[in-house]
This record gives structure tokens, sequence and C-alpha cells, in this order.
């Protein structure tokens, strides 16, 4: 059995590790990297709990080889924040008591950075579609959306960001 | 929930993989986007000993409408695919089909070939290809050929692919200008598995009438399944409502789809049953006589 070399970028930092490709990016950043924010929950792509940012693009991690991401810049929710500022959709997130008991946060927030990179306007049905990859098992997940929504408006100018 | 263990070859050409494929035969699997094959190995489904990724084969990465048809590379995204103005040109049926695969962070992933490969039943790019009668590039250390769709399907998650082989090109036939399309699907959450879906082409003659129908399914059997009944059904007459859904109840009929969690049987039937009168009069609706 092959053990690999590996290169990747994760927020910003770069990391160079030794590990089995049959390791998933999950545990890759979970276990080697002690990156424990991305959880884990149904590890085999249904939930999206495990959701993080592959040179740009949202990803499952636990439908990735940690090998695969040799040479990318990966995001993970630990690189939302900047100088100890949450991001604006944390931000919004947390005033709409997005979270319940917290395991799907991660996933969802990285979901939904990923669309707000892409596009701020979006109908009710539109985000709830985009966002129906990620389960909350305490089903909450009208304050999601909301969360999401405010952060949408916020950052596509409409609504001012202390309202 | 771990994949056991095995080698990983992140191959560089087509003949280096084509090589691996040769040399070790079952024992070795493509993994593409592995959106699929990730699950099968954590779940111990799938253990092959050799695992040929080939995520950076640049050469399987285009598409190419300029014969009229649309040939996806195999390792095309499923995203990039649906952001694809060519392919919205040359064939909206077939965009429209894209749209409804998984969810973004799954369409990120998730290649063309892969899903032709993997042959899901419930997948709507089988579908898709069943219907236009496309056809499928394979190569092997032995060559190359192109199979037909019709003869690509062998079973549940089971093609015409030899283990030696892998999948270049995806070639889905352009839609002629004037025909109508509509593709319709239901699943419980947005983004799963069809439970049923319906994917519809019609053509209309100079008079209006249709001069030619075609329906397929996934979700109804082991392989994505051509109505052999809508065709006659509609032909040479005017798609009405009454007549799409008589055509649509006719096409259920002979259906014989599987009871499973997802459905008993004679719900799926109903389901196809009124997928497909949507799916008819939609298509009928932008179809353009000839």
């Amino acid at each position: 059995m092959s053990r690999r070399l590996l290169r990747l970028t994760v927020n910003g930092r770069p990391y160079e590790l030794v590990a089995e490709p049959r390791r998933t990016l999950c545990d890759v950043l979970r276990d080697d990297l002690s990156l424990t924010g991305t959880h884990v929950g149904c590890e085999h792509g249904v939930c999206g709990a495990c959701t993080v940012i592959v040179d740009g693009a949202a990803v499952r991690s636990c439908l990735m080889l940690g090998v695969q991401a040799d040479g990318s810049q990966v995001t993970t929710i630990e690189g939302l924040e900047r100088d100890g500022e949450l991001h604006p959709l944390q931000t919004a997130m947390r005033e709409c008591h997005s979270f319940q008991c917290g395991f799907c946060t991660p996933g969802f927030v990285m979901t939904a950075y990923a669309l707000l990179q892409e596009r701020t306007e979006f109908t009710d049905t539109e985000l709830r579609e985009e966002l129906s990859g990620n389960v909350c098992r305490c089903t909450g997940y009208q304050t999601i959306v909301d969360g999401v929504a405010l952060a949408a408006r916020r950052l596509s100018g409409t609504q001012d960001p202390t309202s | 929930m771990k994949p056991a263990p095995f080698d990983h070859h992140p191959v560089a050409t087509v003949d280096e993989a084509l090589s691996l494929l040769a040399e070790h035969g079952d024992e070795a699997k493509i993994l593409a986007g592995g959106q699929s094959l990730i699950p099968l190995l954590g779940l111990r489904l799938a253990r092959p000993a050799q695992v040929v990724d080939v995520n950076r084969l640049d050469t399987l990465t285009a598409i190419d409408t300029s014969g009229g048809d649309v040939r996806i590379g195999a390792l095309v995204r499923h995203r990039h695919a649906e952001r694809s103005s060519e392919v919205l040109a040359a064939n909206p049926l077939l965009a429209a089909a894209l749209g409804h695969i998984g969810h973004a962070a799954i369409r990120n992933r998730g290649t063309v070939g892969g899903s032709i490969a993997h042959a899901d039943p419930a997948a709507e790019l089988p579908t898709v290809l069943a219907l236009l009668d496309g056809s499928v590039s394979v190569a092997s250390k032995r060559g190359e050929r192109a199979i037909a769709a019709a003869d690509f399907f062998e079973g549940f998650l089971s093609t015409a692919v030899e283990p030696d082989e892998m999948v270049l090109e995806v070639c889905y036939p352009g839609l002629p200008a004037g025909t109508g399309w509509s593709f319709h699907e239901f699943s419980r959450r947005s983004g799963d598995f069809a439970v049923v879906a319906v994917a519809a082409t019609v053509r209309l003659g100079a008079d209006g009438t249709v001069a030619e129908a075609r329906v397929a399914y996934a979700g109804v059997g082991s392989i994505p399944v051509r109505s052999t009944v809508v065709a006659a059904a509609l032909a040479g007459r005017r798609p009405t409502p009454e007549v799409c859904s008589d055509a649509a109840r006719a096409a259920a009929a002979e259906l014989d789809p599987p009871d499973d969690q997802h459905g008993p049987a004679a719900y799926r039937r109903h389901l196809a049953a009124t997928l497909t009168t949507r799916a008819l009069v939609e298509a009928a609706g932008r179809a353009v006589a000839a």
C-alpha cells in the first residue's frame, strides 16, 4: 500500500503531508491537519455537512480523496473570518439564529458562501433549491434560509449592513 | 465507511490509463468525479486494488458542437456542461436534464463520462442518451470503438464497456430545428435521484400533426427505458392535451417499474403517466411545424 506526498494550501496556509490514497479529503483536513471545523455526517455524499471549497468550487470533502487535492487551494469554515471578524454571512446567520445543535452548520455556511460568491440575487425557491443538498437534522431550515437571504441582501447592497 | 487500501495512479495520459487497465483488468477501477465511486469504496461495495485517477486528463475536458452534435469529453464536469451556451444552443433538452443532476457541490465534481459509465437507471444523462440514440466512444489498448446507446446499457449499473476499456467521449445528437422537447422529473427532495423522470421530443409535420415522438424514462427499470408505444399513439395526430394524455397512459401501462423504498410499482406507473402527459404537452407546445 503506497503512501503519497501531498501538498495543498488550506485557508491560505501551505501544508505538506504524507497520506494514504484511500483517505478522503475530510479525513485529511480533520485528522492530519487538525482542522476539525469541517464536520462529517453521512460520509457518502448525502448530507452536505463536509462541504468545503476546492479551487473555487463547493465540493463534498467526503467524496474526494485527499491525494486529489494535491496542488489545490482549499477553503474551510476556519478560513472565513478575517482578523477575528466573522464573514458577513456568518454574522447574518448568527443574527437569524440559523444554528441549533450546529452540526450541519459548517456545511451550510460553505454551501451558502460558494453561492454568494457567484450571485446574491435569487428567489426564495431558488435559494431553497441551492441549499437543498444540505441536511439539518434539527430541521431548523427556516432560520438558515433567513440567514443566507439576509446576507445576500447585505452583500448585494440592497440592505444596510447595520439594519 | 472507510475505503479499503488501494494503489492510486494519477495518470497523465489516456495511454497510461489504458495500459493500467490492460494490465489489471477487473482489479482496476477508473476514478473520475468520484461522486458514485467514492461512496461505493467507502461502503466497500467496490474494492479495487488499483484506482486509475483520470482527473488530470485535460484532453477529455472539451465540449464540441461544431458538427451539430454535442460531443462531450468524458471528464467534462456536469457544472461545465450545464453552463455551456453551446450545449444549450445545440441541445436544450440535454441542458435541462443536466440541471436536475444532484446538487451544485455534486455537479462541480461529477463528470458526464462518469455518469454514463456508472449507468444508474435513475440518472438523467443515460436517459437522454437513450432517448436521442446517442453513442459513447470508448478506447482500450486494442483500439477505439463507438457504442450506440441501445447497445450500451446492459443492466443495473452494467454497460458494454469492457474491463480494459475507458469512456473517452459521449455524443448527444443535436436537436433538429423545430423539435419540441421536455424533461420532467419527480424526486422527494430537489437534487435527489429521480423516482421517475421523463424525457420527450416531438417533431411536427407541415400540417401540424405529429411526425415523430419519442419518450424515455429514468427510474422505471434496470436501464433507461424507451417507450415503444408513444410514437405510434401520436403519429399523424394533432397533439392535443387529450391525445397526449391517452398516449402517456398507454406508455405508462407497458412499464414494469421496480418496487422499492422510493415507491411501489403502481405509484411509479402513475407518476410516469402524469409526467409523460406534461412532457408531451410541453414538447408539442415547443415544436414548430416543418
